[in-house]
């Protein structure tokens, strides 16, 4: 009876996606400092800091200089943290605390709605903290010209992988401070081992395998051949992965989402 | 054709059952109420209605429409006022509204014009920039009046509208609902509130353990199971109760305290009054609290 019905989403879904771009709008300042900052805090400990430890990385037959090879998963990570946050605490908050979804479910849009509405602005919200990104990182040199621009329609398809996994917790917390769980035995490890810090090439078989199953990965891949040119994987395979994660976990976070609403 | 038109409705939790087999029908026009204490099921009745909650078992036709096959159409033209505070507390009052009016479909200038209007008839005008968060209880609800009028409904569903508002506040609310019942809106309310009921409503059932118990209009239910007519009296003689006992009077014995149900002015009342009423006694109308505590039963729940 609680079934998810795909048949009734329709693009209604657009004015849930308004809505959270007027409140985003009411703080765009704030929304906008921390992508602009967050980079340049990161290249600075890691240039000025770190990069005196390790003389370069040897990453796809290239030998970089290693702020060159992490500045691309900063993008990346980026993303992740934007589009998660977005459908893990904020969602939460308008579900549980704000009841603007119970509000919204007494007009003519359904929850099935409500949950695409958030997973694409979450993405959308990813996409905009992305672009302001290479603001910085573009002139800096750590991203290729015009070719890293590429990476703000990018970092749509990785924020809807990244949301969508999120919106799947939210589905199946019961109180927001358990988002402590996924963040620590999710999020943390493969913010660490996605090739973000050190090339998953030079890390044993075993553990190269889980590196391939975050989505993370395949993004600080994808990123990294956009931003420098050079890459370890192929970039339709990793498009593909992320894709498939979406629809995987898009539908598991309607199916958790509904049972939690609707009662 | 009738507004509501509900058979057999059951819900049911797990093993427990919310509401057990309730129908009824609601006219166009009707200003329509579920009474019952908390947890009787009128707020799972509601959200049936408004297709919110899915049905276990019944039939439930909205505008003659099936809830389940065409959710969307009906939920296009009924106006929900939910009894938590649904209200979006990052937008402004007037943002509240216009906002919600994109949920419809509604034409941008249509839904300003709207706004500007419900802002009026609500008394919302002068704080139209306020952030949510800074309005009053009162206020707050009057808003989400407003906004669940904003497509223009042809059935608006009010769940418990006026708990936890003050006295002012309360009949504010009570008149702007009284304006919209005159020009023919069809209102489905849920209330334990009595007078509520008894000032608002044409009809209305009294629900509880998910069952409905009675139907009626006010003052068909107050005759019926109650009476026009009623007096209380405190600390009663033996003298009293066997007075009760020998004429059989229709009474509830609370112990300390005896309520008599009478014909208004009839010879048990004239015959109280010289005979018992030298203590504390009190002569009034009978009301629907009478009824609902007839029914419902006077122990406390849980």
């Amino acid at each position: 009876m609680n079934r998810v019905r795909l048949a009734d989403i329709s693009l209604r879904f657009r004015h849930i996606w308004f809505r959270n771009l007027i409140t985003y709008h009411r703080i765009w300042k704030v929304n906008f400092l921390v992508p602009l900052l967050e980079p340049a805090f990161y290249i600075m400990a890691f240039g000025l800091g770190f990069s005196g430890l390790i003389g370069g990385v040897s990453y796809a037959g290239l030998q970089l200089d290693y702020t060159r090879f992490m500045a691309p998963a900063l993008v990346a990570t980026a993303c992740m943290w934007n589009a998660f946050f977005e459908t893990t605490y904020t969602s939460f908050v308008r579900m549980y605390y704000q009841k603007t979804f119970d509000g919204i479910l007494a007009t003519p849009v359904c929850v099935e709605e409500i949950i695409v509405a958030e997973i694409v602005w979450a993405a959308s919200k990813a996409m905009a903290a992305v672009a302001v990104m290479l603001v910085v990182l573009i002139p800096l040199g750590y991203a290729n010209f015009p070719g890293a621009l590429l990476c703000i329609p990018l970092a749509f398809v990785g924020g809807l992988a990244f949301a969508s996994i999120g919106m799947f917790f939210t589905g199946i917390i019961p109180t927001i401070d358990m988002f402590n769980l996924p963040i620590f035995l999710f999020i943390t490890p493969m913010f660490l081992f996605s090739g973000t810090f050190f090339p998953v090439s030079g890390i044993p078989a075993w553990a190269g395998i889980f590196s391939l199953l975050f989505p993370l990965y395949h993004l600080v891949e994808l990123t990294r051949f956009l931003c420098i040119g050079a890459m370890e994987s192929r970039p339709l395979l990793n498009l593909g992965y992320l894709l498939l994660f979406t629809l995987v976990f898009g539908y598991l976070a309607l199916g958790s989402m509904k049972r939690k609403l609707i009662k | 054709m009738n507004i509501i038109e509900a058979r057999h409705l059951i819900k049911r939790f797990g093993p427990f059952t919310a509401v057990d087999d309730v129908s009824f029908a609601v006219a166009a026009g009707e200003f329509f109420a579920l009474l019952g204490p908390n947890g009787a099921g009128k707020t799972t009745t509601i959200r049936m209605i408004y297709g919110f909650s899915p049905l276990s078992a019944g039939e439930l036709a909205i505008f003659g429409l099936d809830i389940g096959a065409d959710w969307r159409r009906i939920r296009s033209r009924l106006g929900v006022c939910q009894q938590e505070n649904t209200l979006d507390p990052d937008l402004t009052v007037a943002q509240n509204l216009l906002i919600y009016s994109r949920y419809f479909e509604m034409k941008p200038a249509v839904a300003r014009g709207r706004a500007e209007e419900l802002l009026e008839f609500f008394a919302l005008t002068g704080r139209r920039g306020a952030k949510v968060m800074e309005l009053s209880g009162g206020l707050a609800k009057r808003l989400q009046l407003a906004r669940a009028l904003m497509a223009e409904p042809e059935l608006l569903i009010l769940d418990e509208p006026t708990t936890g508002l003050d006295p002012q506040s309360r009949h504010q609310v009570w008149d702007r609902l009284l304006a919209l019942k005159k020009r023919g809106l069809t209102v489905v309310l849920t209330t334990h509130y009595m007078d509520e009921a008894e000032h608002l409503c044409d009809r209305l059932v009294i629900m509880d353990h998910g069952r409905i118990i009675a139907e009626g209009r006010p003052r068909e239910l107050i005759t019926r199971h109650a009476a026009e007519s009623v007096i209380e009296i405190e600390g009663p003689g033996e003298e009293l109760k066997g007075y009760i006992r020998e004429h059989q009077v229709e009474h509830d014995d609370l112990g300390e305290r005896i309520i008599i149900y009478a014909e208004p002015r009839g010879e048990l009342e004239r015959q109280i009054r010289e005979r018992f009423c030298v203590a504390s006694c009190r002569f009034r109308a009978g009301n629907l609290e009478d009824v609902f505590l007839r029914l419902t039963g006077r122990g406390l729940r849980e």
